[in-house]
């Protein structure tokens, strides 16, 4: 139970949810909530900041967008899509979160994961972690030439750069090649032994797109159209993001 | 590729279902998959699924950006229920197809002092097909160690 009774400061005009609404197929359902709680039941973060999915989403409802963006549970909700899954209505709370999200400014927004986003957007890799082509390169040849030669059965295994017509673009995640390199291993062997026609790119290589996490569209979308144009430019027909 | 190595062993397996994989893209047809592969790797009968499980599986909390939010503490109060559902499996091994789910169930694991251990799918394939070398066991625990461990200077 509420401690103090909540007193509604919405001065009219366009909330939020009124916001989110008009940019989602259906409005997200935004409007249809039964309160039944299923999504809360469910929801690994209920309870977190005194928040729950029912709960953001009536608060969305009665116009409080000030609690909402100043909620740090808009940082603790996964946007798992759980709560839709198991909603009569198939209402879309965690867009109404990500947009929520955006309704704080950048430089508030949580710092690992601006950071994150600031140090992909320096280089066509894309890397979270800074890493560059050339040290990528470095790496990756690094540890298969390592493999090749300790491990017989697999001196003829490949791990492609930049290989023009491959049929699969494989991204990879910053964390194998910068601090667990022998982690990339298992998968080149699976590859190696099903005979895939596969590459990595210089450009684009980093899986993680911390953009999107940040609720910055204009980053989001610049991380992917430089992904994507490193894979076109390659002519790659596949692109598997192991994200 | 097959579970003879497991056959005597009868190390248990459960796996957590990716959001993005399974809820958010493909759905069940894809966990399916997931299981028919899992299933091949360790055998049928060392693998205990989570409940629930598939498209209604729990998220672990790795995903949206948490890992990287700053919001630790919060980050494993979430995670309390998916810690609790593999407890319930009482399998030994989580197998996460996601990079964030690793980092996250294996995080859990520390944090909390959980016994199981968190690998990657690819680790197992690797395993159960008898190529996987001393090197690419970090994430396996020492009775798997020396495992069907590939003899590459005997075969040349």
């Amino acid at each position: 139970m509420a401690e103090e009774v909540i007193k509604l400061t919405k001065k009219g005009g366009s909330t939020l949810k009124d916001k989110v609404m008009e940019i989602l197929p259906e409005g997200g359902n935004l409007n249809l909530c039964l309160t039944c709680g299923a999504c809360s039941s469910g929801c690994p973060a209920t309870g977190l900041h005194d928040m729950d999915p029912r709960k953001f989403l009536r608060m969305a409802a009665l116009g409080m967008d000030e609690e909402i963006k100043n909620s740090p549970w808009i940082w603790c909700c996964s946007m798992c899509q759980r709560c839709i899954y198991v909603c009569p209505m198939k209402i879309d709370i965690p867009q109404l979160v990500f947009n929520a999200r955006k309704t704080v400014p950048r430089e508030e927004r949580p710092k690992g994961i601006l950071a994150s986003c600031d140090m992909a957007l320096r280089s066509d890799t894309c890397s979270a972690m800074g890493t560059n082509e050339e040290d990528f390169q470095f790496v990756v040849e690094d540890v298969l030439e390592e493999y090749r030669e300790a491990q017989p059965e697999f001196k003829d295994m490949q791990a492609p750069i930049n290989k023009e017509g491959a049929y699969f673009f494989l991204n990879q995640n910053s964390r194998e090649p910068v601090t667990e390199p022998d982690e990339m291993v298992p998968l080149w062997k699976i590859l190696h032994l099903v005979g895939a026609d596969w590459t990595y790119g210089t450009k684009g290589w980093a899986a993680e797109n911390y953009c999107m996490f940040l609720a910055d569209d204009d980053a989001w979308k610049h991380i992917v159209e430089v992904k994507a144009k490193a894979v076109d430019d390659l002519g790659c027909k596949v692109w598997l993001n192991t994200e | 590729m097959n579970s003879d190595w497991n056959k005597d062993l009868k190390i248990k397996f459960t796996v957590q279902d990716p959001c993005q994989l399974v809820r958010k893209s493909f759905g069940d047809p894809v966990a399916e998959d997931l299981r028919f592969v899992v299933k091949s790797v360790v055998g049928e009968e060392n693998f205990v699924d989570m409940t629930p499980n598939r498209s209604n599986n729990f998220c672990c909390g790795g995903g949206g950006g948490f890992l990287q939010s700053g919001y630790a503490e919060e980050r494993r109060e979430y995670g309390r229920l998916k810690l609790n559902q593999i407890l319930a499996t009482g399998a030994q091994y989580a197998i996460t197809p996601c990079h964030n789910c690793h980092a996250q169930v294996h995080d859990l694991a520390e944090h909390y002092e959980a016994p199981y251990h968190t690998v990657h799918l690819w680790t197992l394939i690797c395993l159960s097909l008898g190529v996987l070398g001393p090197q690419e066991r970090e994430y396996l625990g020492d009775d798997l160690k020396e495992v069907n461990v590939a003899d590459f200077t005997s075969m040349y």
